[in-house]
């Protein structure tokens, strides 16, 4: 009942084409926004946060990143394990060369270099296309890995190749480090991630979104018509790299703290951020945040109900998990195919007309 | 002959040899890509599924026994008998065309006509349940598979190259297990070729590959074809999990080849299985080789990425793959 | 509002699985499934028989009953930071993680909570400066000093004298396995041997140009860090080029039951380093047999029991419950918290009637940690693989390693550490 356009007009075009056509909606996203950044940041303790909200948002900024390249310019990468970790690298080099610059400057720098090591890897994009494009690009994760894992200056000649986040602050309370409160990593992640949101949508509604449209359906047509394919996958690329760039920087600094590239950023990251970005829904911004909770709450959960609520061992309970995680993406996929962002527009569909069936 | 040149022909030899363990894995992708567009990347699974099943009928282990026994309290591991190892093939082959059956009845029926991508997607869904349920079904415990495979260099080889070099020459090191992937390959290509040229099953399944809907308007049932195609990969998974599986013992890692067939499939092209074979052997031979001469100068470990930027390399001038069906786009 | 239900669901789950008893909580981060399974399942199941037997037969430590809170990492650092935040509040006296990428990441956190860390024969080494790491123990040995010992067993070996003799290193190509890189090449320059190195990239199924280098260069002796499969295939592929098993010396953590699995008899006379006894002859496992195994309450099937990595578990297990005991006695407190199990850990002294009372005398070394010194002295043994026995027997005691080159390199990177963040000297 709520749920309708009717009595909500439009009297200009800015007004028409925003984010949010339904008041309804708009009530909702503002709601949310109160909530997140003055509700949550009292109540949370640090399980809450290192196990559930500081992941979910990395992870969701990194599927936005993919999103963005994969689902809206339809170039699929397999690299975005490697990219991460050029994130990371580059904070960490950043944080440790000039402590005296505030760290959120470094988590943007960061981005900007891995845009640039993004813009180096999407040239091949100019020639090979489809399932061949992803597994090239599986070719700058295994490089990138490598190189991180065996050149000295990029862990400080550490005795083991692991690379720890030193204490940072921001406006006076520490983000970085072991004494950072869980309150102020989430909300520094919480930052990003509505900037980043903020900026991806608005990107893919203007001009740039729609050459990558373009070229996404139909790279040939979309030359025809005037698209410079060779700007728009490269700019697709770089925009994209620096989303996982950010996301790879906050995931060291803020979240784990400590990472060894090959086991943080490995190829299982490059995978579990194209199904996040698959199963939330190609070419959706809702679909990147409801991908990233889908794979990072669901395991979460599944483990407390079987092993916290129900006393299973923990080895049948992670069996289990991968078995119902497994099937559900199954079940999603007979049931709506093209993945949780559409189920949403379909309940919103639904709302809209509720209660008269047509 | 100098050292150096021998040393060089010998990691040839067995870059060829290494080629050939990972066409076998490449080529379960290659026979699905093939007849019904999806990229499987149950692949990897399916061969440790596979592997896992064969070493637990062989030992007579209980199927789900650790969660038989934490619901009913009872103490059950094994049935207690051993079966042969070609009996167990062969059962192990009956469970995966179950596997197949069960896979077209459950996912794949609901998804004809989809694009390749939620295909693709079902594919990843079905590698999650898999490695929860192989695990559940017969632990995650290391497994010893012993199908009676020569292992080991081979004396004989290694005695009748020895004159070729100097003192530090020892002769040509060829492993017995490699000879015995590559025969066990070649009868394998032979007999897929086989099947598909000359059986009414293949010839359909070759129609398929071409043309669904063709093939469907001329009689043939798409479903029979895909339990029949998943079942073929079923196969070649469980011959690559042997291979592989000799070597190292059968565990979660044996999953991961499946990343060693990428750049091969990316290289020889996801259609072709000529393609996988050779794609095999350039990969093989490439990233041995450069481990060889360039490897020692910046620190080592390099086949794992050389291996994609060599297939990289191919690709720019041949973007469909060495032997992939040529991409014509039409506005 | 999908994610808001899901949320409430959690809250709900996670409030149901928090009760709060007294008593000593040991968490366990485990891992039973992914692709080290096959070894962190006989290690865990040791840890938690351990605990069931004192619970069992003398009811807890010092009165106080114990429990093992178990949660699963899968080896990834990701789960084991939540395992970590999950089990924390929960009163959790010591964590083991049983992964160096874990153990990097909590060594910064445990320190800020005040719980500790014990890292028996992995993790970081320099930790075993106590005074830069308050919190971390690393005892009985370390990375540094397993390059030391496998060096020291050449050296008796060849009568003392290895100079102008090779040694190549295969190692995991991770941080773990370029741990004791540092350490070999101060040796090499020491000791006069050459030293090359052959990185293996996880997981390791394909190590052939490593293998086929190794029989071009025939070095004389192979030392090897690695972990899981790539364990299996390296022994197979040494094997395979008829190298000399006798020469051929893993890490502890190439060293169990699994790693020979897949050789089979070919691995007969393979070397590797430990830090506890093998086998089952000792008085405690009577007692586990009799307490746990019998009375149906083993971790897992009780088939791992004896086994190189079940002991692991068990001998871990051991060290932090005797930290219990001198924790109890330094407070006068049955029921302790985090912050005293630290000073228990700090001032652990583990002699022979220590160990005989609890019936695993020469089942580990004697040791003494002190403030400054949480790694202790770094004792060691070697083991050997007989084949036709399918059993490890050792074949040196528990000897010391070359602190003369390990301790400049545990202080400079412990000071790197300390400098990098700004932790004051703990001991003074």
């Amino acid at each position: 009942m709520l749920y309708r356009e009717a009595g909500d007009f439009k009297t200009s075009y800015a007004k028409d084409s925003q984010t949010f056509p339904i008041k309804f909606d708009r009530w909702g996203y503002w709601v949310i926004m109160v909530i997140a950044f003055g509700v949550v940041p009292f109540i949370i303790n640090d399980y809450w946060v290192s196990a559930v909200l500081l992941p979910f948002l990395i992870y969701a900024i990194a599927a936005l990143g993919l999103n963005i390249l994969s689902g809206y310019c339809g170039q699929i990468s397999l690299g975005t394990g490697g990219f991460m970790a050029v994130g990371a690298y580059a904070s960490y080099k950043l944080m440790t060369s000039f402590p005296e610059v505030p760290f959120f400057f470094h988590v943007i720098i960061a981005g900007l270099i891995t845009a640039m090591v993004g813009l180096a890897f999407g040239l091949p994009s100019m020639r090979i296309k489809g399932f061949y494009l992803a597994v090239a690009t599986l070719a700058a994760q295994f490089f990138l890995v490598w190189l991180f894992n065996k050149v000295g200056w990029f862990y400080n000649y550490s005795a083991s190749g692991q690379i720890s986040a030193p204490e940072r602050t921001m406006l006076g309370y520490a983000v970085t480090g072991p004494y950072a409160s869980a309150s102020a990593k989430y909300l520094f992640c919480l930052v990003f991630v509505v900037l980043l949101a903020w900026i991806a949508r608005n990107l893919t509604r203007g001009s740039f979104g729609r050459k990558w449209m373009a070229i996404r359906d139909m790279d040939i047509a979309a030359e025809i018509i005037g698209v410079n394919p060779l700007a728009a996958k490269l700019s697709a690329f770089a925009v994209s790299s620096f989303f996982v760039g950010i996301s790879g920087a906050l995931f060291f600094s803020v979240y784990l703290g400590a990472v060894e590239v090959g086991e943080a950023f490995g190829i299982q990251k490059s995978f579990l951020l194209l199904f996040m970005v698959i199963i939330g829904g190609l070419g959706s911004i809702f679909g990147s945040f409801a991908g990233a909770a889908f794979l990072v709450l669901m395991p979460v959960l599944l483990k407390n109900l079987l092993v916290g609520t129900l006393g299973w061992p923990t080895d049948l309970a992670v069996h289990f998990e991968f078995m119902i995680v497994g099937g559900l993406i199954v079940a999603f996929l007979i049931f709506e195919p093209h993945g949780l962002a559409q189920l949403w527009r379909l309940t919103k569909e639904k709302l809209r007309l509720w209660p008269f069936p047509h | 002959m100098p050292d150096q040149l021998l040393f060089a022909i010998e990691v040839t030899l067995n870059g060829l040899m290494a080629g050939v363990l990972y066409s076998l894995v490449a080529l379960g992708f290659v026979l699905i890509f093939k007849a019904s567009g999806v990229f499987n990347y149950a692949q990897g699974v399916m061969a440790l599924f596979a592997a896992m099943t064969l070493v637990g009928i062989q030992k007579g282990q209980v199927p789900f026994s650790h969660l038989i026994n934490s619901i009913l309290g009872t103490d059950l591991h094994y049935f207690g008998w051993h079966i042969p190892a070609l009996i167990a093939i062969v059962l192990t082959a009956g469970v995966m065309v179950l596997f197949a059956w069960i896979v077209e009845r459950f996912v794949l029926k609901h998804l004809v006509n989809q694009p390749d991508i939620i295909l693709f997607m079902a594919t990843i869904g079905l590698t999650y349940f898999m490695e929860g349920f192989g695990d559940l079904m017969w632990g995650p415990d290391l497994k010893k598979l012993d199908v009676g495979l020569a292992q080991g260099g081979s004396l004989w080889i290694e005695e009748h190259t020895a004159f070729l070099g100097g003192d530090g020459f020892y002769g040509f090191f060829i492993d017995k297990l490699d000879i015995a992937a590559t025969v066990v390959a070649a009868l394998l290509v032979t007999a897929l070729i086989m099947f598909s040229q000359y059986t009414k099953q293949g010839r359909a399944m070759r129609a398929v590959a071409d043309d669904h809907q063709a093939a469907l308007s001329v009689g043939i049932s798409l479903r029979f074809i895909w339990v029949l195609v998943w079942s073929v990969a079923g196969f070649v998974a469980l011959v690559a999990g042997i291979m592989w599986g000799a070597k190292s013992g059968v565990q979660f890692s044996l999953s991961l080849i499946a990343l060693k067939a990428l750049p091969v499939l990316m290289l020889g092209g996801f259609t072709s299985i000529p393609g996988a074979i050779v794609g095999g052997l350039i990969i093989g031979v490439g990233e041995k080789l450069f481990e060889f001469s360039v490897g020692p100068l910046i620190g080592g470990a390099t086949e794992n990425w050389f291996a994609y930027v060599l297939a990289l390399l191919f690709l720019v001038f041949r973007p469909q793959g060495l032997f992939g069906e040529k991409i014509i786009e039409r506005v | 509002m999908k994610l808001k239900k899901l949320a409430a669901v959690t809250t709900a789950a996670v409030m149901m699985a928090t009760p709060v008893l007294a008593d000593l909580m040991f968490p366990s981060l485990s891992y039973r499934t992914g692709p080290y399974a096959a070894n962190g399942t006989p290690v865990a199941d040791g840890f938690a028989d351990y605990y069931t037997l004192l619970n069992q037969r003398d009811g807890g430590i010092g009165g106080v009953m114990t429990r093992v809170v178990e949660c699963e990492t899968g080896y990834s650092t990701e789960k084991g930071v939540e395992c970590y935040e999950a089990t924390k509040g929960d009163g959790a006296l010591v964590y083991q993680p049983l992964s160096t990428g874990i153990t990097y990441q909590l060594i910064p956190k445990v320190t800020a909570d005040g719980v500790s860390l014990l890292t028996g024969g992995y993790g970081r080494t320099s930790a075993a400066n106590g005074d830069v790491f308050s919190n971390v123990f690393n005892f009985p040995a370390n990375y540094w000093n397993g390059a030391s010992h496998a060096v020291n067993h050449v050296l008796d070996v060849n009568g003392g004298d290895i100079s102008g003799k090779s040694i190549a290193l295969v190692y995991h190509n991770s941080a773990y396995g370029k741990e004791p890189i540092r350490t070999l090449e101060e040796l090499a320059a020491k000791h006069g041997f050459s030293l090359s190195l052959l990185p293996v990239d996880h997981p390791g199924q394909e190590q052939k140009s490593q293998w086929l280098q190794i029989r071009r260069e025939k070095p004389d002796y192979v030392f090897m860090w690695g972990w899981g499969v790539m364990n299996q295939v390296a022994i197979q592929e040494a094997s395979n080029i008829r190298f000399p098993m006798e020469n051929f010396i893993g890490i502890w953590w190439s060293g169990s039951e699994n790693d020979v699995a897949a050789a089979g008899d070919a691995a007969n006379g393979y070397k590797a380093l430990t830090f506890h006894n093998v086998g089952t002859n000792f008085p405690v496992f009577d007692d586990i047999q009799k307490y746990v195994v019998d009375a149906g309450l083993a971790a897992g099937d009780g088939s791992n029991v004896g086994t190189v990595l079940y002991n692991r578990g068990l001998y871990g297990a051991m060290l932090a419950a005797e930290a219990v005991k001198a924790a109890q006695a330094i407070h006068g407190v049955a029921d302790i918290t985090p912050a005293m199990m630290r000073d228990g850990l700090e001032n652990l002294v583990v002699t022979d009637e220590s160990m005989e009372a609890i019936g695993m005398k020469g089942f580990g070394p004697n040791f003494a940690v002190s403030c400054e010194n949480h790694g202790g002295p770094g004792l060691g043994a070697v083991q050997q693989w007989d084949a036709t026995a399918q059993s490890w027997n050792m074949i040196s005691g528990f000897e010391p390693s070359d602190m003369d080159v390990i301790q400049p390199l545990i202080d400079a990177d412990s000071a790197a550490y300390a400098a990098e963040n700004n932790i004051p000297s703990q001991c003074n």
